[in-house]
């Protein structure tokens, strides 16, 4: 029983930080229908550039800041401009497998030009240990969580409440309308890939401390993201939080009662039930399908 | 030029290239013969893909898993004194009934989610591969896949068993090659345009798809069987989701729904490591780099470039022809 709380705390955790990346995903298909199979490496990216500045010399805030802003670059506007403009046009599959291009190109130019091996990364959130029902949490797993909901809220707020959120909101739905309304279309779709970078950046500084940098870690993430996004429904923001932290806690659970080995087959059972059966997702509503 | 002189360049330059097929080879090392041997194996493979993908326009990210399927079936059937062709009918069996079941998603869902079921199968399979120690030895791998006897003749030298692959390859292209012409073909390729179309034209776009997913699977399957006496040693790690990824850019690079754009895409994913061999690691960037400019200039991959230039000819070539014709057509 107090394994299980400890379980179920960590899989909270890695839930919040897969929800950050699920949501990043879906607002990039939702507004330029961009399959980003890159965005597990986009999470992996941030951590290097950190690092980067580290090793120049920088404290590690001012790191974090370089970081952060390099990310909104490089994966915002960089990559809206550079690869997925030119290719909007061609429609859904080119992009999605120039996007599979991209993961190979950033996963292999950090390999080469960084390094091969697994670096340590230092915890924004302090170490230690909550004593509570008589086991310890690590206050790694609830500042992780803590700053993940945090995020996921505000990014709520920004989104139902401010005029640009729902500027943003009018151009994912209907761009055509939009236009018609006076709403600079290209602008709020280039918000949403700064949006994206900034909660692969955040979610890259949560989840590095815990799983090492590496330039193999956006695979698992990727996939998890990816299933996260599906599970809860690919339309809707919050059905990508709702997968996000499903897939955590399922992926935590069933490394422990059922199979170490089986561990990665759980949530592709997960993913293929939740398609065959509810393909808008666990909370989405049903997409309406051109043909 | 006239359609006469057309088809018979175009036949000249086939029997070019089978020549220079069969007789480069001759003047290769061992490892240029392996290198090559492998080019036709992954060739097969993206040929079953391209008619899943590039015919009936259904994506799948699993190709590399039916390779595997294929692979161990040999390594194991093989292993145990049976011929390969006992391991050939095994494996192409197998992906069929497996391609087949996977193709039922692709009933009910489309694009990307069929891409992610395609993706969950692939991982998937790789668990299998690598947990299931009674059957596939785990991540230790099977050792001694011997090389197969043709009528008696053995086929273990390199050269022979370059020319056992490029006959599979010459059989495989030319199945492909009469399939897209026949009628299934046909019904693919209105699969791919317009399913709702198909469907109230009377094609029976359920078995069709289905059929898209099974054939191209078992082809796959075939790829394995042939890959797992080639490099005689068999472990999980080659079947990663990474084959099912490289074997759809070769499909999307050669050019999809081309008969030669999977050869042609095989050709560069194959030979473009040992060209950039002097670069070290440095091939895979340059290999993404090359396939994001690529499609971001022509999405229809290579093959997509020459048919537009040829379009543009023919249809320069025409209009020349009209404005000839005007003077007398007019009183």
């Amino acid at each position: 029983m107090l394994n299980l709380l400890n379980l179920v705390v960590s899989g909270l955790a890695t839930g919040a930080i897969y929800a950050l990346v699920a949501i990043g995903f879906t607002l990039l298909w939702q507004t330029s229908q961009t399959i980003n199979f890159a965005q597990g490496e986009f999470v992996m990216l941030p951590a290097f550039f950190v690092l980067a500045a580290l090793n120049v010399g920088l404290p590690f805030w001012a790191a974090v800041v370089v970081g952060m802003i390099a990310a909104l670059v490089l994966l915002g506007v960089t990559f809206k401009l550079v690869l997925v403009d030119p290719m909007l046009r061609h429609g859904v599959l080119p992009l999605a497998i120039a996007t599979m291009a991209l993961s190979i190109f950033l996963k292999d130019s950090v390999k080469e030009f960084y390094s091969a091996e697994a670096q340590a990364f230092p915890s924004i959130v302090p170490e230690g240990s909550l004593a509570l029902f008589g086991t310890q949490i690590p206050l790694q797993s609830i500042g992780v969580f803590v700053l993940a909901v945090a995020a996921v809220v505000v990014l709520q707020q920004f989104l139902a409440r401010s005029s640009t959120g729902r500027q943003m909101q009018a151009a994912a739905q209907n761009p055509t309308v939009a236009r018609i309304l006076g709403i600079p279309v290209e602008r709020m779709i280039l918000y949403t890939f700064l949006i994206n970078a900034a909660l692969v950046a955040l979610a890259s500084l949560l989840i590095t401390p815990i799983y090492l940098a590496k330039f193999t870690s956006g695979e698992t993430l990727g996939l998890a993201a990816f299933i996260a996004a599906i599970v809860g429904g690919f339309n809707q923001v919050r059905g990508a939080i709702v997968g996000g932290v499903v897939l955590g806690l399922v992926d935590n659970l069933a490394a422990t009662y059922v199979s170490t080995q089986y561990r990665g087959a759980i949530p592709l059972f997960l993913l293929i039930a939740v398609i065959l059966w509810r393909p808008q997702g666990l909370v989405g509503r049903a997409e309406e399908r051109t043909v | 030029m006239t359609g006469r002189t057309k088809t018979m360049l175009a036949a000249l330059a086939l029997a070019a290239g089978i020549a220079a097929l069969v007789l480069v080879p001759l003047l290769l090392n061992r490892y240029g013969l392996y290198i090559l041997s492998m080019w036709a194996i992954m060739s097969i493979a993206a040929i079953g893909l391209n008619l899943t993908l590039g015919y009936a326009g259904q994506v799948s990210l699993a190709q590399g898993a039916f390779v595997g399927i294929g692979a161990y079936a040999a390594a194991i059937i093989t292993t145990q004194g049976w011929p390969l062709v006992a391991a050939l009918v095994v494996a192409v069996a197998l992906c069929f009934v497996i391609g087949w079941l996977l193709g039922y998603p692709a009933l009910r869902v489309q694009h990307h989610y069929l891409a992610f079921v395609t993706l969950a199968f692939s991982t998937l399979a790789y668990l299998v591969f690598r947990n299931e120690e009674w059957l596939t030895k785990g991540i230790y791998g099977i050792t001694g896949v011997p090389r197969p006897t043709l009528f008696g003749w053995p086929l273990a030298a390199p050269l022979r068993f370059y020319y056992f692959c490029l006959a599979a390859l010459g059989i495989v292209f030319a199945g492909a090659w009469w399939l897209v012409r026949s009628p299934w073909g046909r019904a693919f390729m209105a699969l791919r345009e317009n399913p709702m179309r198909a469907m109230s034209l009377g094609v029976d776009t359920r078995r069709y798809t289905l059929m898209a997913f099974a054939i191209g699977s078992s082809l796959g399957g075939v790829a394995g069987v042939l890959y797992a006496p080639l490099v005689e040693f068999i472990d999980p790690t080659p079947f990663t989701l990474g084959l099912s990824l490289n074997l759809l850019m070769m499909v999307i690079v050669g050019g999809s729904g081309f008969l030669f754009g999977p050869l042609l895409g095989a050709l560069i994913s194959v030979l473009l490591p040992e060209w950039l061999r002097f670069s070290e690691g440095l091939y895979l960037i340059v290999y993404a780099l090359f396939v994001m400019i690529l499609l971001a200039w022509s999405p229809t991959g290579i093959l997509g470039i020459v048919d537009r230039y040829l379009a543009r000819r023919r249809a320069r070539a025409a209009s020349a022809a009209r404005s000839a014709a005007m003077p007398e057509a007019l009183p």
